[in-house]
């Protein structure tokens, strides 16, 4: 979403709608990427419990994947995922593939 | 101190309304004017010169003339604060303050303009500490001129009732949403009785008109977040709104003062021009000392001298373009600055008229320029302190030696000839 320009923006920094901070990509905080692996995830969806920005994604009460638009990099997923699962290994964002 | 004639002598049109004449202080003047605008939520806080004021108005709060929310705050940062809340929220939101209390809120004042909430401040004109000092000079109000605020000075308690009820419209105007100061000097204005004129309550109901808040926070059904972090990637255009904000005003106001003029008989623009179409000197100033000036003025004129005024009336937005055209009018303009800005060129007025003459492509050969530094702490301004400038102007229109741009009037000043001049002529 490209952002609005000056002229456009609701003023006085209101926020008009309701949720919008979806819209708000925080994806480019990141310094640390973490990287799932679905061979290795038990779904015992701690990932999904402590993520504090909702970016673990969920289809039919299994993890799928991360949402990199707003994942910050913190970690606390790969931190929280059980020992014995490994499923979430935090990468350096420059060496993604 | 003003010039306005009794209504009684003057042929005014049919639209002025009737008006009661009264004797107030500048202070009482206001809180008058707040008592026929009955905001929803005054909060504030006493300090010296400005304590009167709020007297005033909570005399109107108890005896039931009034509707107001009346909270009384802890500091003037819990009554910017609790004013900004207010506002938000949707209420017609009004406070009042003077210099450490204006010092003190500081950090608020400038939430409010970028919020884009049209409350209404009276600020009566005293010194920031220190040294600590309760009289009048402009540099608690020039602490804050680059705040996002209009700042509207007055020359007379009149003026700071008119212009009350004016800032709440320029406040209000939906494409201009910003707070306004009226200024009025401590003291000088604030605890002076003046004889002025009074609209009547419906008259002042009608000009203010209701308010329509713009997004208010108690409008359930439609959600609205206010005051979130604004971060590199919106906050640089947020501010770029603001400055539209200042320029929809400067286009805007000269209308709605005349609109007020309509109503009042008093017609004002954002700058007064006095005796300035001949004029071969002028003295630029703000607040009451514009009152000194055209007394001296009328001396002067009746001497034969060709000398005139231009009175800053609006300072925020600067009124660039009208005072760069009142001013080509003379040849050698003086600047009279109630503040001192350390470390600057000159004080505040100077510089920015010396900046709106270059963007205006005025040379220095064209208008001479000189600052006097006057009145700090409350410093009388004598009728030979003017007349003196007007000398100097003239002495330095015949002779082209401008010496030093800056100037103290009134300073003790050892090296100075003008103290010589000054005893001579005082004896």
């Amino acid at each position: 979403m490209k952002p609005k320009n000056w002229e456009e923006l609701p003023i006085g920094v209101k926020i008009l709608e309701p949720g919008n901070s979806a819209e708000y990509e925080t994806g480019t905080w990141r310094v640390n990427r973490p990287v799932f692996d679905a061979n290795k995830c038990i779904h015992c969806l701690f990932c999904w419990v402590f993520c504090p920005d909702s970016a673990i994604i969920l289809k039919d009460g299994k993890v799928v994947g991360i949402d990199y638009d707003h994942c910050k990099g913190c970690g606390i997923c790969a931190h929280e995922c059980p020992d014995k699962a490994d499923a979430l290994t935090m990468v350096p964002e420059h060496d993604k593939q | 101190m003003t010039n306005n004639k009794p209504l009684e002598t003057l042929e005014l049109p049919a639209t002025v309304r009737p008006q009661r004449v009264v004797a107030l202080t500048g202070n009482e003047a206001v809180a008058e004017a707040m008592r026929q605008i009955d905001p929803d939520v005054v909060a504030a806080y006493p300090i010296t010169p400005q304590t009167e004021l709020m007297h005033a108005f909570a005399d109107f709060v108890a005896n039931g003339k009034v509707s107001t929310e009346f909270v009384l705050v802890e500091s003037e940062h819990s009554a910017m604060s609790a004013s900004i809340g207010a506002s938000a929220a949707g209420a017609r939101a009004m406070t009042a303050t003077s210099s450490q209390g204006l010092a003190l809120m500081w950090e608020v004042v400038q939430i409010a303009s970028s919020l884009r909430l049209p409350i209404v401040m009276p600020v009566v004109n005293r010194a920031i500490s220190g040294p600590i000092n309760i009289h009048c000079d402009h540099s608690d109000t020039m602490g804050c001129r680059d705040s996002g605020w209009i700042q509207i000075f007055s020359e007379s308690a009149q003026e700071a009732y008119d212009h009350t009820l004016i800032a709440l419209r320029v406040a209000e105007h939906p494409n201009i949403l910003l707070p306004v100061m009226v200024t009025l000097d401590g003291f000088i204005l604030s605890h002076t009785m003046e004889r002025l004129e009074i609209l009547d309550d419906e008259t002042v109901k009608e000009f203010v008109g209701e308010y329509h808040p713009d997004h208010p926070l108690l409008d359930t059904k439609h959600p609205v977040t206010v005051g979130p972090l604004d971060l590199p990637d919106f906050f640089f255009e947020h501010k770029r709104q603001e400055v539209e904000a200042q320029l929809a005003a400067a286009e805007l106001m000269p209308a709605i003062l005349k609109e007020f003029g309509t109503v009042s008989g008093r017609e004002y623009d954002v700058i007064e021009e006095y005796e300035m179409d001949d004029a071969e000197t002028a003295i630029v100033v703000l607040g009451s000392t514009a009152g000194t000036v055209k007394s001296v003025v009328n001396e002067l004129r009746r001497e034969g001298r060709k000398v005139g005024l231009v009175k800053i009336r609006v300072f925020r937005p600067f009124p660039v373009r009208d005072l760069v055209r009142a001013l080509t009018k003379a040849e050698a303009v003086a600047v009279l600055d109630r503040s001192i800005a350390f470390g600057s060129a000159g004080g505040p007025v100077f510089d920015e008229i010396r900046s709106s003459f270059f963007g205006g492509g005025v040379s220095p050969a064209e208008v001479k320029v000189l600052n006097y530094i006057y009145g700090l702490g409350g410093r009388d301004v004598k009728d030979s302190d003017i007349r003196f400038v007007y000398d100097e102007l003239e002495t330095l229109l015949h002779t082209g030696e401008t010496g030093s741009a800056v100037r103290y009037l009134g300073l003790r000043d050892s090296n100075v000839e003008q103290v010589a001049l000054r005893l001579e002529e005082n004896q």
